[in-house]
């Protein structure tokens, strides 16, 4: 049993494979929407726009969907957490995975764009996602887009860049991060190690 | 707010088995630091925000030893890795992604083909291409150049290749302006007048290219103690410092350095 890394083909997968190996999780890269059976979480990465990360992983979605709903452990990261959204001003027309209600939007003028480097997490709802995670406690950001759900009670963490920020969600068995905790030090083990011990509740 | 950021800078030497980690004075003399991954390692431990690795070798046949370097790092150091020296197409630039790299730095290369810096960003985004500037005083004023006011008297800057063995005539804060709309996300900027001197950053050079520019500047060159650090965070818009040498001979561990920061009132990641 494993969790999976699923592959769509958007970038390198190194990172997230290595940081999950090294707390634990037994990582496998699956490539076809079978390789997500019989798993023990899913990990959705993402690097690039909306538009093609949705082109890319629409094959999955339907098995993504199904074991979402099933209750399997899922982690979505920046651009994975952006797709779980309805649709993105990055990709006008392009249709999210709309897990969660409400849409992806730019940062604001004026800041610094992508917002680039390590930031700190104002907790919102203390998720057993973010145990060991303190208010103040940075990570590490790389993004111009960001999502903003309808309902705020799924927004576990925030981030300040001209604006609050959301940072992490968490829905059910889906938590997904803006920030990338396979870059962001001890801290960012800390939430893939939270993930990895809830596959095996 | 975003933290300013303290990174280690390994200058490699890949011409030995496995790659060592070597310091340069003033661009010239050579001391040996120690083994990359293992440095990096510490680095890591002791909470560094990103880590440098420059080939200063630069060589085609060493660039699967820097490969395997960045591949050996990235199993345990989970902060974002630069890479460069030497990297001249997408096609290297993919192979360091591959092997656990998050951003190229470029710079001989990209003065030579201004273009590649596109060609890396529209392949992989903006942040993942660091301009790596090394840029010299020049007191003799010439029509064109952007004079910057110096305690030592105006001047402007000139931009250096092939690891500060020759200069190009081209101005670095024109360079830096022109490299962040071909799509550069971050100058790495080295002051050779500074680089291995130990007297502090260049400030007036690191203000003149953070106030042009609206990516991150990362200061470097000429660090001697946390307190460069802190004149080069107090009095410009760096986001970044890096420094070499205080950190791979043991005066300085990045935690103190961190803490020295902190409790003068930078925001870092502690």
């Amino acid at each position: 049993m494993a969790i999976v890394i699923v592959d769509y083909g958007m970038g390198n997968l190194f990172s997230i494979y290595n940081a999950l190996d090294y707390v634990g999780g037994n990582p496998q890269i699956v490539r076809d929407p079978e390789g997500l059976d019989g798993a023990d979480g899913i990990v959705v990465p993402g690097v690039g726009a909306f538009g093609s990360c949705m082109n890319q992983l629409s094959r999955f979605e339907d098995s993504l969907l199904r074991h979402f709903q099933e209750g399997m452990p899922m982690l979505g990261i920046c651009v994975g957490m952006q797709v779980l959204f309805e649709e993105s001003e990055e990709s006008p027309g392009a249709v999210g995975l709309g897990w969660i209600g409400g849409k992806v939007v730019r940062l604001p003028d004026g800041v610094m764009i992508p917002q680039m480097g390590w930031n700190g997490l104002s907790i919102r709802r203390p998720v057993e996602m973010l145990d060991g995670i303190s208010d103040g406690d940075m990570f590490y950001f790389v993004h111009s887009y960001y999502g903003l759900p309808r309902d705020e009670s799924v927004i576990a963490a925030t981030t300040h860049h001209g604006v609050d920020v959301t940072a992490a969600v968490c829905k059910d068995n889906l938590f997904a991060t803006q920030f990338h905790p396979e870059k962001s030090g001890p801290k960012g083990l800390r939430i893939l190690e939270n993930f990895v011990r809830s596959t095996r509740c | 707010m975003l933290a300013r950021r303290i990174i280690p800078c390994l200058d490699c030497d890949l011409g030995v088995p496995g790659g060592r980690v070597v310091k340069g004075i003033e661009f010239k003399q050579i001391r040996y630091a120690g083994v990359p991954w293992e440095l990096a390692g510490k680095y890591y431990e002791d909470g560094a925000d990103e880590i440098v690795f420059l080939d200063i070798t630069a060589s085609h046949e060493r660039r699967e030893t820097m490969t395997s370097v960045i591949k050996k790092t990235s199993l345990s150091v989970f902060v974002p890795l630069a890479v460069g020296g030497g990297i001249s197409s997408v096609d290297q630039a993919r192979e360091v992604f591959n092997a656990g790299g998050d951003k190229i730095t470029v710079n001989t290369s990209a003065l030579k083909r201004p273009e590649l810096i596109s060609e890396i960003a529209d392949r992989y985004g903006n942040q993942a291409v660091v301009l790596a500037i090394d840029a010299k005083r020049r007191y003799t004023l010439e029509e064109g150049r952007q004079i910057v006011q110096t305690e030592e008297g105006p001047c402007w800057f000139e931009c250096s290749f092939y690891g500060g063995r020759q200069f190009t005539g081209i101005d670095a804060l024109a360079w830096a302006s022109r490299a962040v709309s071909l799509g550069a996300g971050e100058i790495l900027l080295t002051s050779m007048d500074r680089d291995g001197t130990y007297d502090g950053f260049d400030i007036p050079l690191t203000d003149a290219v953070a106030k042009r520019v609206k990516v991150p500047v990362i200061a470097s060159g000429g660090c001697a103690s946390p307190d460069h650090m802190l004149e080069v965070f107090q009095k410009t818009d760096a986001s970044a410092a890096l420094a070499a040498s205080i950190f791979h001979f043991g005066e300085w561990n990045v935690r103190d350095v961190k803490t020295y920061l902190k409790e003068r009132g930078v925001n870092v990641r502690i």
